[in-house]
Formats: C-alpha cells, sequence, structure tokens
C-alpha cells in the first residue's frame, strides 16, 4: 500500500472510532448506519456530469445533514425518523443515477490509486474531524446526558449538534473509497459498539473503538490487495468477528 | 430591576400548538431567597423551568441579572445502565467546558456528600438518589448563582432526602446561592421555601408558604384536600 493510503486509511479509521462512540451512545446506531447511503446521489450526480465522485458524495452527505438537522429542530421528528426517511429516497436518487460497476463500486468501495483530489480531501477532511472531536468530545458527552444541563452549561446544542452531523457527513465521505456507500456506516458502528461493551470509562472506549477501527481497516486493506476483492466487506467482516469476539469478554 | 432580584419574569406564556400551558405569569425572584413552584401535574412546572433557562420557545420576558450563572438540575434522566461513562468524567467534562479548577469534582462531590471512591462508578450504574445528587454536584461546578432543581428529592429515600435539604440550605445561607425548586412534598415546601409560586392553568399566584399554603388554596390548587405535615425543626 503506498504511504498516503495508509495514512488516509489510518486517519479516516480513526475519525470513525471516535465519531462513532457518539453515535452508539446518543443511540442514533441504525440512522448512523443509514446515513452512509446518503451519499449514493451525490455520487451518481458527480458521475453523469463527470466529476470526481467524492465531491458529489461530500456534497449530498453535507446537504443530508443539514436537512436531517433542520426538520429535526423544526419539527421535533427524531433523527432516527428523519434519516430513514432521507436515506430512502437518496438511495432510490441514487440507484437510478448510477448503474453497472460504477454503482457496485460505490456500493462497496474500490481498490485502485488515489486521485491527487481524493488523497486531499481525505487527508484535511480527517484531520477536520479529529480535531471537532477532540475539541468537542466533553461537550458531545454533556449533551448527551442531557440537553437542559448542556445548555446551563454554556453549550449551544443546536450548533453542536449540525456541527457532529457535519463531521459525521465527513466521516463517511473519507470512507467512502474504502468501504463504499453501504459498508462505511457500518465502520462507524461497528468498533464503537465493540468499544461500548468492553470499556469502563469514556477515554477506554474511545482508545478501543480507535483501535478495533484502524485494526479492521488496515488487516482488511492487506487482505482484500492479495485476494483481490472489494475492501469493504473484508474490513466488515473483521470488525464483525471482533465485535463478537467482545461479547465474550465481560 | 432592583439589586436585589436576580429574575424578573413578566407577561410569560407557553404554547404547544393551541394548547396553553400558562400564560400572564409575572413574579420576582430575590437574590439568596429560595422559590418553590408547586402545582398538580401538567400545570407546566417543568415547562416553567425550560423556559427559565432558555431551552423552552415562549412569549412575554424572562430576564435574569446579568452575568447571571445558572445550574441546572433536571427531572430524573434515563440513562443505560452500561453506558461507560463515569462520574469522573461527567464532571471533568463539566469542569473543561467551565475551565473550572481541576480539583472541582472533589469539591462539589463532597459538597453533596458523595464520597470520592463514587468518581471511578459508571453513572449508569448508581442509584436514583445517588445519581441526583451527581446532578447537583454537576450544576454546582463554576459557583453559580442560581440552583434550579427539577423534583430533586424524587427517588430518594428518608435519610437521602434529609440530606438534599440540608444541602440546599447551606448553599443558600452560606454561599448565597438563589435557589428555585419544583416539589410535591408540601412540608419541605413549608419549611424551607422563602416563597411559594402555585401554578396552575389560568390562575397562579405566588406568596410566603403561610399564605398560600392553607387548606382552601390547597383545594383550588388541587381540586381535592391536601393535608400536610409540618416538621417542628422547619422554618426559616
Amino acid at each position: 500500500m503506498e504511504t498516503r493510503a495508509l495514512v488516509l486509511s489510518t486517519e479516516m479509521a480513526v475519525a470513525a472510532g471516535t465519531v462513532g462512540c457518539f453515535a452508539v451512545m446518543r443511540k442514533m446506531t441504525l440512522a448512523a448506519d443509514a446515513f452512509s447511503h446518503v451519499a449514493l446521489p451525490g455520487i451518481g450526480l458527480a458521475l453523469v456530469m463527470r466529476l470526481n465522485p467524492l465531491l458529489g458524495a461530500v456534497a449530498a452527505l453535507m446537504l443530508g445533514a443539514l436537512i436531517i438537522w433542520g426538520v429535526e429542530n423544526r419539527t421535533g421528528i427524531s433523527t432516527e425518523t428523519i434519516t430513514g426517511v432521507v436515506f430512502s429516497l437518496a438511495l432510490a436518487i441514487g440507484s437510478m443515477m448510477a448503474s453497472g460497476e460504477e454503482l457496485i463500486d460505490a456500493l462497496f468501495g474500490a481498490p485502485g490509486a488515489l486521485s491527487n483530489t481524493e488523497a486531499t480531501v481525505g487527508l484535511v477532511g480527517g484531520a477536520a474531524v479529529i480535531a471537532f472531536m477532540l475539541f468537542a468530545r466533553d461537550r458531545l458527552l454533556i449533551s448527551m446526558v442531557s440537553a437542559e444541563v448542556a445548555a446551563t452549561s454554556g453549550i449551544n446544542v443546536r450548533r453542536l449538534n449540525l456541527a457532529y452531523l457535519a463531521a459525521f457527513a465527513l466521516t463517511v465521505a473519507l470512507g467512502l473509497r474504502y468501504l463504499g456507500v453501504l459498508l462505511m456506516g457500518s465502520l462507524i458502528i461497528i468498533p464503537a459498539a465493540t468499544a461500548k461493551r468492553i470499556a469502563r470509562n469514556i477515554n477506554g472506549m474511545l482508545a478501543i473503538a480507535v483501535g478495533v477501527s484502524v485494526a479492521s481497516t488496515l488487516l482488511g486493506t492487506l487482505i482484500a490487495a492479495s485476494i483481490h476483492r472489494p475492501t469493504g466487506p473484508i474490513i466488515i467482516t473483521i470488525a464483525g468477528a471482533l465485535f463478537f469476539l467482545s461479547l465474550a469478554w465481560r | 430591576m432592583k439589586n436585589s432580584t436576580i429574575l424578573e419574569v413578566e407577561r410569560l406564556a407557553v404554547r404547544f400548538g393551541s394548547a396553553e400551558v400558562f400564560s400572564n405569569l409575572t413574579f420576582q425572584v430575590a437574590r439568596g431567597s429560595s422559590l418553590a413552584v408547586i402545582g398538580p401535574n401538567g400545570a407546566g412546572k417543568t415547562v416553567l423551568f425550560r423556559a427559565l433557562i432558555g431551552v423552552q420557545q415562549y412569549a412575554g420576558s424572562v430576564r435574569w441579572t446579568p452575568g447571571t450563572k445558572i445550574g441546572y438540575v433536571p427531572q430524573k434522566l434515563d440513562i443505560e445502565r452500561d453506558l461507560p461513562i463515569t462520574a469522573n468524567d461527567f464532571l471533568r467534562a463539566r469542569t473543561s467546558v467551565a475551565c473550572a479548577s481541576r480539583d472541582e469534582p472533589l469539591r462539589v462531590l463532597a459538597r453533596v456528600g458523595l464520597e470520592p471512591a463514587l468518581l471511578d462508578q459508571q453513572i449508569g450504574t448508581m442509584s436514583g438518589g445517588q445519581f441526583q445528587r451527581l446532578l447537583i454536584a454537576f450544576a454546582l461546578i463554576g459557583h453559580p448563582d442560581a440552583l434550579l432543581l427539577d423534583e430533586p428529592a424524587a427517588g430518594m429515600d428518608a435519610p437521602g432526602q434529609e440530606k438534599l435539604n440540608d444541602t440546599l440550605r447551606s448553599l443558600q445561607t452560606d454561599d448565597g446561592v438563589t435557589i428555585l425548586f419544583i416539589s410535591h412534598d408540601l412540608s419541605v415546601v413549608y419549611g424551607y421555601a422563602s416563597q411559594v409560586l402555585c401554578l396552575r392553568r389560568g390562575d397562579s399566584r405566588m406568596g410566603p408558604p403561610e399564605e398560600v399554603l392553607t387548606p382552601d388554596r390547597l383545594k383550588e390548587i388541587y381540586g381535592t384536600p391536601i393535608a400536610f405535615h409540618i416538621h417542628e425543626s422547619n422554618g426559616n
């Protein structure tokens, strides 16, 4: 694996592990998984317009995050419900736009050399997500326990929720190349779910989630390259196996 | 606003769609006093507190003295048992956001009568009383000027309630913290509150406990005769 691909996939896995911890603790497990599918129409549109699919995915995911946040704030409907609707709509529109091999690549991830655009967006985006999670960790923790308590602690909960959804969307976009639309949400959720079972405190949870995510990604990418198979299913199989191993832990 | 007043509420009204929770609510709270909010279920006590802390849309005005730091203790929270967040994680998060001293968790824990050993316990495994006191400890980080407590004694045993009352009394008398609390325990309200706000749709009143907690007035508020015990040791 070339060095920048190694750095990029590690960065993506660290971002997925940390973002996933709060998704799992906020009971967004299913919504988080479905949310990654929102990238599909953006990828489809980018392919039609002969643009880089990654840019289309980032645009669609950010728009999806804004729609989910806006509808949630305006109507009080839960994140889970809105994501379900937005995700179904995105999948339907995306499937109409992309076809054949392109669709398979978008759904499951495609091995191959990284373009300069992908590498730059990936490195900057990954660093931004990790920096945000380090900065917002305490605020996210308090608002997860109680939004009212967070508000009296001087936290702007609405803005924090939007920033978190944006970080989530960016993390999904970073992993699309390796895992595809169908499986990227799983890399955010499974390592965090594994960590939640084992960890005794928040630092432990973050460390275990990052460890499982990075190990699954690197090992999965190496195995996929050696047997010439798509990377996504192998990464998620490893992460899933680690989750089931963790069931025997406590 | 007078110097001695920490909160002024004028013509406050909250509606959920076409349903009015309360309207035309006007009252003031003196700095360092204790205000009890009572009323039947559905009268809007929690909604009032949510409006006072700014997380509930309302009409009218809520004015805290500029610079007032508010601590809020919500009604019982539903926390997952296996959440890997310890009391230490929770208190440290607040300390970090408030840029408070690193010793704050131990100070506030002692203030509410919890042992330091509790810091390593996961918040989902705490008893109702322990978690309630942890929420109060959390609210005390950064030295708030006013503390709003929504049924703080719910789920506590009798000694726990006694301890809580002592803590709140000491916060008010020793630290000058203004206390606003919702309670269904009229004995506590009678013995502890300087003022009582009776919240009732269309007809809310405020006054000292001995004027508001009369049998006739309580029957009007709750729609049925209410009796309560006055502890001899109580009284301000």
